[in-house]
């Protein structure tokens, strides 16, 4: 299995970056045969893809749609490195946007109290649900793999519920609750770029610097490579198992929070769970194998890929949503090339 | 209101809810069986679900459809079959591949072959009849939930059992069991374990097909994006729960289906619909909880 386990490239780690050059040009293909069967130009599409993500004037409206991708696919790849599957991000995402929205409305103290009360509050909540479905792995045996994507069903039910009914801003006729006080948002730094960005940013530094200079980052991908040996070694798994999880639904929930905080002002039902960070992040995570830095830079592609997606749709009318499909033939390219490349 | 519950049209729409769930679920088994963990269930019933309402439409008839997705849900399944086998890919990361490829692929084509987004809906789509039997209408129970229902459920019912008695009466069924519980061994019988693999895991596709036609093609003819909403999940659980036995999957199916039937149920007595829907999911995890803790215990 290739990984990446330091700082240096060694050849196995080559070997990765030229298979996911490989998967990532495969699904070019495959999308624009399917571009092409739809009736639309692929080139120009793929052209208004790259020139809609990465020309200057787009280029912060891709770092901003980066934010929650970036933070989503740390989310997946912190338990993605010991061997475990977090399938629940979605309901972390909306247990943390809804904590977000309600924390500077209804905690006594304003301003920026109420957004540090609102992310801080959220990254608990995220992550006290997250450790939910690791302790019934741990203790009851259910597999955290089916139990976390389940456990998201009611956390986004319940929360559609409260921004439907006892929450609902009722000035308004949509599903949302009331505005965030203008003084608990997020800075603004320039164009759509807010301090939530800078925020995620500290986190994946933390995340990489955690990986790879300390015992518990050792610990956990001694874990992915083999479980039982690391138990042997003295790691206790269960305990690390909900650790993990709690520190990927944390992610998660501050994730929903700064989305609430930092660009929608309120709770919006649907709104978190729509754009599908949740699944682009997973994504990007098993591109690089839960390897930090590689899931940063693919959450960066993923983020640079959608962004662009809306002014294909806007220019050459190729409907957007092909982008997801391009995502996932990347991942399931690679799923078969892995196996290729250990059968030689 | 317990009493205002249980009624016929309880037992019918519980009865309609169980069919998707108990062919993914069926389908589940025989990968199970096979030694494949099909994590694509949810995937390949929304492609099933996508390809009865394009064949409904353009062959105008329900009977299109219905072939329709099955073939369509068949040919998707090669990406599982090949993938876990051949290429010797993670079945749980082509799962979670084939799940997303499924909800981008529907919602790409949705637009490019209907020019819609969301919801889908046409007066040309021609929907599954329902097969009324007048005489079972008065028998309680299993009366209320058969006596109007369509050729799909009862194919689904039929199905379980036929491939009950294929898993653990036939030679076939024999051979299945054996590639997946000690492939070394069924290998040196002579058994081709690759190609059983790749058959399970296609059988199980055209089984899922027929679980998404039975979706959209079933009460209402319309497709919605995702309309899968999980089901292919909760199959999971039942095949975990019926351990790889199409009979105890069925059983936690009735289950599941008897859940979302009481939270639609309930709706009419004036719960919100966010609330009720959640009924399967928690029903479902709650029975990952209590099996699996009763299997520890008697373990120690």
């Amino acid at each position: 299995m290739s990984r990446f386990s330091g700082t240096l490239l060694l050849g196995r780690e080559r070997l990765r970056v030229r298979a996911v050059a490989l998967a990532v040009g495969f699904a070019a293909l495959a999308g624009a045969a399917l571009i092409l069967a739809s009736g639309y130009d692929p080139l120009s599409a793929y052209a208004e893809i790259a020139r809609g993500s990465l020309s200057l004037a787009a280029l912060p409206d891709t770092l901003n749609w980066a934010t929650p991708l970036v933070g989503m696919a740390l989310a997946a790849a912190i338990p993605l490195r010991g061997g475990m599957v977090n399938l629940g991000g979605d309901g972390q995402l909306v247990i943390g946007g809804l904590i977000g929205a309600l924390a500077p409305l209804f905690l006594p103290g304003a301003g920026a109290f109420g957004a540090a009360a609102g992310l801080i509050l959220a990254g608990f909540g995220g992550g006290l649900y997250a450790a939910l479905a690791a302790w019934g792995e741990v203790r009851h045996g259910v597999p955290m793999l089916i139990s976390s994507l389940l456990l998201s069903y009611p956390a986004i039910g319940v929360t559609s519920y409260f921004a439907r009914f006892p929450l609902r801003d009722v000035s308004t006729g949509l599903p949302q609750t009331l505005m965030v006080p203008s003084d608990a948002r997020l800075h603004v730094l320039s164009g759509p770029l807010n301090v939530g960005s800078v925020l995620i940013a500290t986190i994946a530094l933390v995340v990489v610097f955690a990986d790879r200079r300390t015992s518990g980052g050792y610990e956990l991908r001694m874990r992915g490579k083999n479980a039982r040996f690391a138990g042997y070694g003295g790691v206790r798994l269960g305990r690390q198992a909900v650790w993990t999880m709690s520190c990927s639904g944390a992610i998660a929930g501050l994730v929903g929070a700064i989305i609430v905080l930092g660009s929608q002002f309120r709770f919006i039902d649907g709104a978190l769970v729509t754009p599908a960070y949740t699944w682009s992040g997973l994504m990007a995570a098993l591109l690089a194998n839960g390897e930090p830095v590689g899931t940063i830079a693919a959450a960066l592609f993923f983020a640079a890929l959608q962004t662009g997606g809306f002014a294909m749709q806007r220019e050459t009318s190729v409907p957007r949503v092909l982008t997801l499909v391009l995502q996932a033939i990347v991942i399931l390219f690679l799923a078969m090339r892995r196996g290729l490349g250990r059968r030689m | 209101m317990i009493q205002s519950l249980f009624t016929p049209f309880l037992f019918q729409s519980a009865a309609q809810a169980i069919t998707p769930i108990l062919l993914a679920a069926v389908a589940g088994v025989i990968c199970g069986r096979a030694g494949v963990f099909n994590l694509a269930l949810e995937g390949q019933m929304l492609v099933g679900a996508f390809a009865a309402i394009v064949g409904s439409y353009f062959g105008h008839s329900a009977f299109a459809g219905v072939a329709a997705a099955m073939v369509s849900a068949t040919v998707f399944s090669l990406i599982l079959g090949y993938g876990a086998t051949i290429f010797r890919g993670d079945p749980v990361v082509i799962g979670i591949g084939m799940n997303l490829l499924a909800s981008g692929l529907t919602a790409y084509l949705l637009r490019v072959i209907f020019g819609v987004s969301g919801t889908f809906s046409d007066p040309g789509v021609v929907g599954l009849g329902r097969i009324t039997i007048a005489g079972l209408a008065g028998v309680p129970l299993l009366g209320w939930a058969f006596a109007r229902q369509s050729a799909v459920t009862w194919a689904a019912w039929a199905l379980t059992a036929l491939i009950s008695v294929v898993q653990f009466r036939t030679p076939v069924g024999l051979r299945l069991r054996g590639v997946g519980e000690q492939p070394e061994a069924a290998s040196t019988l002579g058994i081709d374990v690759v190609r059983y693999r790749i058959v399970a895991v296609l059988v199980a596709g055209a089984l899922t097909g027929l679980a998404g036609a039975q979706l959209s093609l079933g009460a209402v003819s319309v497709f919605a994006e995702d309309m899968s909403a999980g089901r292919g999940w909760i199959a999971v659980v039942a095949v975990m729960l019926g351990r790889n036995n199409p009979l105890y999957a069925a059983a936690a199916c009735v289950l599941f289906g008897f859940a979302d039937a009481i939270g639609v149920n309930l709706q009419s007595h004036g719960l919100p619909n966010q609330l009720t829907d959640m009924a399967p999911y928690v029903v479902t995890l709650l029975a990952l909880v209590i099996t699996h803790r009763r299997r520890i215990i008697g373990a120690a």
